[in-house]
C-alpha cells in the first residue's frame, strides 16, 4: 500500500505543473487582454503574394 | 442615397466614385486605394464600412523630429529596433484590429504590431532605419487611425499592471481544490485501517497547501484588519481576519495534537470565495480613464518661432519649456497651452472647454488669451505670458481637492455593519465558552474557536460585492461606466444632485432657431439662403443648413468682414447679415444681447435677427420632474443668463440656478453645499467642471462620445441614456436594499451554524458544508435580484 505516496507526490506534482503554468501565463499577460484574441482567431489566412510585387505595391503607398 | 464604401456616411452630391464603389470625399477614397494597392482590401470584407475617414493636418506631427519628445514616447529603443504603443480611439471594429496587426504588409520598417482591443491600443515594433517615428504616425493618420498624443504620454511613467488579486485567487483556487480533494476520505470517519495508517499524510499535505493561503492569498485581511485597528475602526476585515488565524491555528494544533483533521477545506473555501468577491467588483472599463487632467488635453509640443536677429526659423519645443515671452504659433484647431497675449492673426478662440460658454470670442491683437482655449480659423500667433503649470487653467489643478482620495473618509454599508457584528460575535464566544468552563472546561476552547470560525462573515462580506458589483455591469451594459463599484453606494446617498448646463443638459448642437422681427420675402429668403452658402463662419453654416432652403439665389458681389458679418449685392438689393452693429443702427431688443444671434438687414433696412437655442437633450424635463421628488436640484452654468428664462419655464418650480460661474467658484459651491452637509452629486461635461467632480461626492460626466476623453470623475454617462438619469439613481439605492436583504440572509445562516458551534457540536464536514453554502446562496440571491430590478432599465 505504500504506493500512496508514490500516487500523492504525482498527483501533487502534475497539480503543482499546471499551477506554475497558470502563473506563468498569468505573468506573460494574457490575461490582461481577454477580448482581442477571440477576434484575431477568425481571420482568414491570405494569400502570399510573391516579394516583387509587395514591393513594387510598397512604393506606390510612399509616392501616395 | 448611396453610403461611403469606406466610412458609411452618406454621400452628397459632390461625391467621388471609383471602382464602381461611392465614396463620400478624396479621403476615404485614397484609403481604399492604399489598402487595395496592398492587398489588404479583405479589410473591408471583414466588417462593412469598416473605415474612418482620415482628417490630419501633416504638419501638427513635426514636433516628433524632436529626438528629445520622440524619446520620452518610445517604450523601448535599442538604436534600430523601436517599440512605441499609441492610443487610437477610432478602433472600434474587427477590422481595425486586422489592418492595424497587418501594418507591415503597408509599410516597411514596421516589424510587428499587436492591437488590445479594449483598451484601444496599439503596439508597433519598428525599424528606425526604415521608418521614423513621424512617418508612422502620419501613416496610421493617412488611413484613418491617427493616434492621440497628448501631453500625459510625455510624462507617463511606464505602468505596472497589477495582477496580484489574481495571484491571490490562482493560489487560493489551487489550494482549495487539492485540500478538498485530500480531505475527501476523512469526510466519512470511516475507521478504516488503511485510512488510519495514511491520515497523517493527508493532514500535513493539506497544512502545507494552507500556508500558500493563509500567508499569500490572505494577507490582504491582515493588512487591512491591522491598519482598521491601528485606527480605531471595526471594518469588515477584522472578524475575516480572526476567523482566519482561528481556522488555522485550531487546525494545525488539531493535527499536531492528533484530536482531528482540522479545517483547512474551510479555510482555503473562505479565502478562495472572498477573493473571488473581490475580483468580480473589480470590472474596469479599460478603453476609458476616470483620472484625466489637462494633461491628456494639451499638446505636447508646440511650435516656437525663434529669432537670433539675423534670421528668423520655427521650431518644436516641448511645452514644459516655454517661457515668459517667447512667440508661439498656433494653428487651427490646436489648443493653446498657457496664458498668452496675442500678436498677430485673427483668433477666434473657442473656450467651452474651460468656461462652458458655447459661443467662440473673436480676439483682437492685443488681448489676453487664456490656457485651454481653442483657436478656431487660421494661424495665429502668441506671446506666452506664463509658463504652463501657472496659467489659468492649470493653476485649477493645484487645488489640493485633487490629491486626496475622495473614498477616504467614506465608511462603506459593510463596515457599519461590520462593527455590530464584530462586538456580537466576541460576547457570544466569550459567553458560551464562559458556559462551558462551568460545565465541561475540557471543551470551552473548543467552543470559543468554532463560534469564531462558523462566525466569519463570509456570505457578509460576498453581499455587497456582489450585488455592486452587478449593478457595475448592468449600468456599462446601459452605458453608465463608474469607476469602482463603491461609487453605488454613494449614489444611493446623495440628495442634491448640480447640473452644469452647456454640454450636459444641453446638446453639443445648436440647432434650433427663432426668427424675431419683420416677415422677410420669398426672394429675400432665397438670397439669404445664397449669401450664406457662400461664407465659412460656423453660425452662416449653421444657420443654412437649418433653414434648408431649395432654392437659392447666389449674390454678384460677396464680400465677408471678418468678426462682423457679411454683405452681399444682388445688383438692385443689398443684403447684410452678421452682429447688430454691423446690420444696423437698431436698437437691440433687451435681452437678445446675452443669445447667439445672427442680424439681418436688406438695403439698410433693419429686417430682424435669428436667434439660436440650446437645445435641450430629450428627457431633461423629464428626468427633473422625477429627480425633483426627494432630491434638491441646482444649475450651475459657466454660461450667461440668456437662457434662464427658458430653463425655468423648462424645469421643475425650484431648481436654484446661478449663472456665469467660473471653474473655481462651482468648487467652492460645491465646498459650501457640503459643509451645510449634503451629499452632493455633480453632473458635468467638461474641463471647467473639473474642479466640482473633483469636490463632489459623486462626480458624473456626460459625453456624447465616449471615445473622447472626459475630466476626472467616478462616472462617465452616454449621453443618448441621459434620459434615465433617475433610474440609475433609483437603482442604486434599491441596490443597496438588496444588500440588506442579504445581511439577513446570512445572519440567519450564522445563526444556524452558532447552533452547531455553542453545543460544541461542529464537525468538519458541517464547516465544510454550510460555508460555501451560504456563500453560494448570498451569490445567488443578489445576482438574481439585482437582474430583477434592472430588468425596468430595459423596457422602459
Amino acid at each position: 500500500m505504500s504506493i500512496i505516496y508514490m500516487l500523492l507526490a504525482v498527483s501533487v506534482v502534475v497539480a503543482l505543473i499546471f499551477f506554475v503554468a497558470f502563473i506563468l501565463s498569468v505573468k506573460d499577460g494574457q490575461y490582461d487582454d481577454v477580448y482581442t484574441p477571440s477576434v484575431r482567431m477568425l481571420f482568414e489566412d491570405e494569400l502570399v503574394k510573391p516579394d516583387s510585387e509587395k514591393e513594387s505595391s510598397v512604393n506606390k503607398v510612399k509616392s501616395n | 442615397m448611396e453610403n461611403c464604401f469606406h466610412c458609411g456616411d452618406e454621400c452628397r452630391e459632390d461625391s467621388l466614385v471609383f471602382q464602381e464603389k461611392p465614396f463620400c470625399c478624396s479621403g476615404c477614397k485614397t484609403v481604399f486605394e492604399i489598402f487595395e494597392n496592398n492587398d489588404l482590401s479583405y479589410y473591408y470584407k471583414l466588417e462593412n464600412t469598416p473605415g474612418i475617414s482620415p482628417k490630419i493636418q501633416e504638419s501638427k506631427y513635426d514636433f516628433l523630429d524632436n529626438a528629445e519628445i520622440a524619446e520620452k514616447l518610445l517604450e523601448f529603443d535599442d538604436g534600430n529596433v523601436k517599440i512605441i504603443s499609441f492610443l487610437i480611439p477610432s478602433i472600434h471594429c474587427s477590422s481595425c484590429i486586422w489592418i492595424l496587426e497587418n501594418l507591415h504588409k503597408l509599410q516597411k520598417g514596421v516589424r510587428s504590431s499587436q492591437v488590445d482591443f479594449p483598451q484601444k491600443k496599439v503596439r508597433i515594433s519598428f525599424s528606425a532605419e526604415e521608418i521614423s517615428l513621424k512617418s508612422l504616425v502620419l501613416l496610421l493618420s493617412r488611413i484613418g487611425y491617427e493616434p492621440y498624443i497628448s501631453l500625459e504620454n510625455y510624462e507617463s511613467k511606464k505602468e505596472n499592471i497589477n495582477r496580484s488579486l489574481i495571484y491571490k485567487l490562482g493560489v487560493a483556487g489551487f489550494a482549495f481544490g487539492n485540500i478538498m480533494f485530500l480531505s475527501f476520505p476523512e469526510y466519512f470517519e470511516i475507521n478504516e485501517f488503511w485510512l488510519d495508517q495514511f491520515k497523517h499524510i493527508f493532514r500535513w499535505l493539506m497544512f502545507s497547501f494552507s500556508l500558500p493561503v493563509v500567508f499569500y492569498s490572505g494577507s490582504d485581511y491582515f493588512i487591512s484588519a491591522f491598519k482598521g485597528l491601528r485606527s480605531r475602526i471595526l471594518n469588515i476585515d477584522v472578524p475575516i481576519a480572526l476567523g482566519i488565524s482561528v481556522l488555522f491555528i485550531r487546525s494545525t494544533a488539531e493535527i499536531i495534537m492528533n484530536t482531528g483533521t482540522g479545517f483547512f477545506d474551510s479555510l482555503s473555501g473562505l479565502v478562495f470565495f472572498l477573493l473571488l468577491g473581490r475580483f468580480f467588483q473589480h470590472k474596469t472599463y479599460a478603453f476609458l480613464s476616470f483620472e484625466r487632467d489637462y494633461k491628456s488635453y494639451f499638446p505636447i509640443a508646440v511650435t516656437r518661432i525663434k529669432d537670433d536677429g539675423e534670421q528668423i526659423t520655427e521650431e518644436q519645443v516641448q511645452v514644459y519649456k516655454v517661457q515668459k515671452g517667447d512667440r508661439i504659433i498656433i494653428r487651427n484647431e490646436e489648443l493653446i497651452p498657457m496664458d498668452a497675449i496675442l500678436i498677430k492673426g485673427e483668433a477666434r478662440i473657442d473656450y467651452s472647454f474651460v468656461t462652458g460658454e458655447a459661443e467662440a470670442v473673436e480676439k483682437k491683437s492685443g488681448d489676453k488669451l487664456y490656457s485651454g482655449g481653442r483657436q478656431l480659423g487660421g494661424i495665429i500667433e502668441v506671446e506666452a505670458l506664463k509658463e504652463v503649470q501657472q496659467s489659468y487653467l492649470t493653476q485649477l489643478w493645484s487645488d489640493e481637492v485633487f490629491k486626496k482620495d475622495k473614498n477616504s473618509g467614506f465608511q462603506s454599508l459593510t463596515n457599519k455593519i461590520s462593527k455590530r457584528f464584530t462586538v456580537s460575535v466576541l460576547s457570544v464566544a466569550i459567553l458560551s465558552a464562559a458556559f462551558w468552563m462551568f460545565y465541561d472546561p475540557s471543551k470551552a476552547l473548543n467552543v470559543f474557536t468554532a463560534v469564531l470560525i462558523i462566525a466569519c462573515p463570509c456570505a457578509i462580506a460576498l453581499a455587497a460585492p456582489f450585488t455592486l458589483g452587478n449593478l457595475l455591469r448592468i449600468f456599462g451594459k446601459n452605458k453608465l461606466y463608474l469607476k469602482e463599484a463603491s461609487v453605488i453606494e454613494q449614489v444611493a446617498k446623495i440628495d442634491t444632485v448640480v447640473f452644469d448646463k452647456t454640454g450636459t443638459i444641453t446638446t453639443n448642437k445648436q440647432n434650433s432657431i427663432c426668427y424675431d422681427g419683420l416677415e422677410l420675402a420669398e426672394e429675400e429668403l432665397e438670397m439669404l439662403g445664397g449669401s450664406l452658402r457662400a461664407s465659412n463662419h460656423p453660425l452662416s453654416r449653421a444657420l443654412y443648413s437649418i433653414l434648408d432652403r431649395n432654392s437659392i439665389k447666389t449674390p454678384e458681389v460677396f464680400q465677408e468682414f471678418s468678426g462682423q458679418g457679411i454683405e452681399s449685392d444682388y445688383g438692385d438689393k443689398k443684403l447684410k447679415i452678421g452682429s447688430a452693429a454691423f446690420v444696423g443702427n437698431k436698437p437691440v431688443a433687451e435681452g437678445t444681447l446675452e443669445k447667439t444671434s445672427v442680424h439681418v438687414s436688406s438695403n439698410d433696412n433693419y429686417k430682424g435677427c435669428f436667434t439660436f437655442h440650446n437645445s435641450y437633450r430629450n428627457g431633461v424635463e423629464d428626468v427633473f420632474e422625477k429627480l425633483s421628488a426627494g432630491k434638491e436640484l441646482i444649475i450651475l452654468s459657466g454660461d450667461n443668463e440668456g437662457e434662464k428664462q427658458k430653463l425655468q419655464e423648462l424645469l421643475p418650480a425650484g431648481t436654484a440656478m446661478y449663472f456665469n460661474q467660473r471653474p473655481g467658484d462651482k468648487l467652492e459651491f460645491i465646498k459650501k453645499l457640503q459643509q451645510r452637509g449634503k451629499k452632493v452629486m455633480m453632473v458635468g461635461d467638461g474641463l471647467n467642471d473639473a474642479g466640482a467632480l473633483a469636490q463632489s461626492d459623486v462626480g458624473i460626466v456626460i459625453s456624447e462620445n465616449i471615445n473622447v476623453f472626459s475630466p476626472a470623475c467616478d462616472g462617465i454617462l452616454d449621453a443618448s441614456m441621459f434620459s434615465k438619469f433617475h433610474e440609475f439613481i433609483r437603482l442604486s439605492s434599491k441596490g443597496i436594499s438588496i444588500i440588506h436583504w442579504s445581511f439577513i440572509l446570512s445572519l440567519s445562516y450564522n445563526l444556524l451554524g452558532l447552533g452547531f458551534a455553542v453545543t460544541g457540536n461542529l464537525m468538519p464536514v458541517v464547516a465544510a458544508i454550510l460555508m460555501p453554502l451560504s456563500s453560494i446562496s448570498i451569490v445567488l440571491f443578489t445576482t438574481f435580484s439585482t437582474q430583477q430590478i434592472a430588468s425596468g432599465l430595459k423596457t422602459k
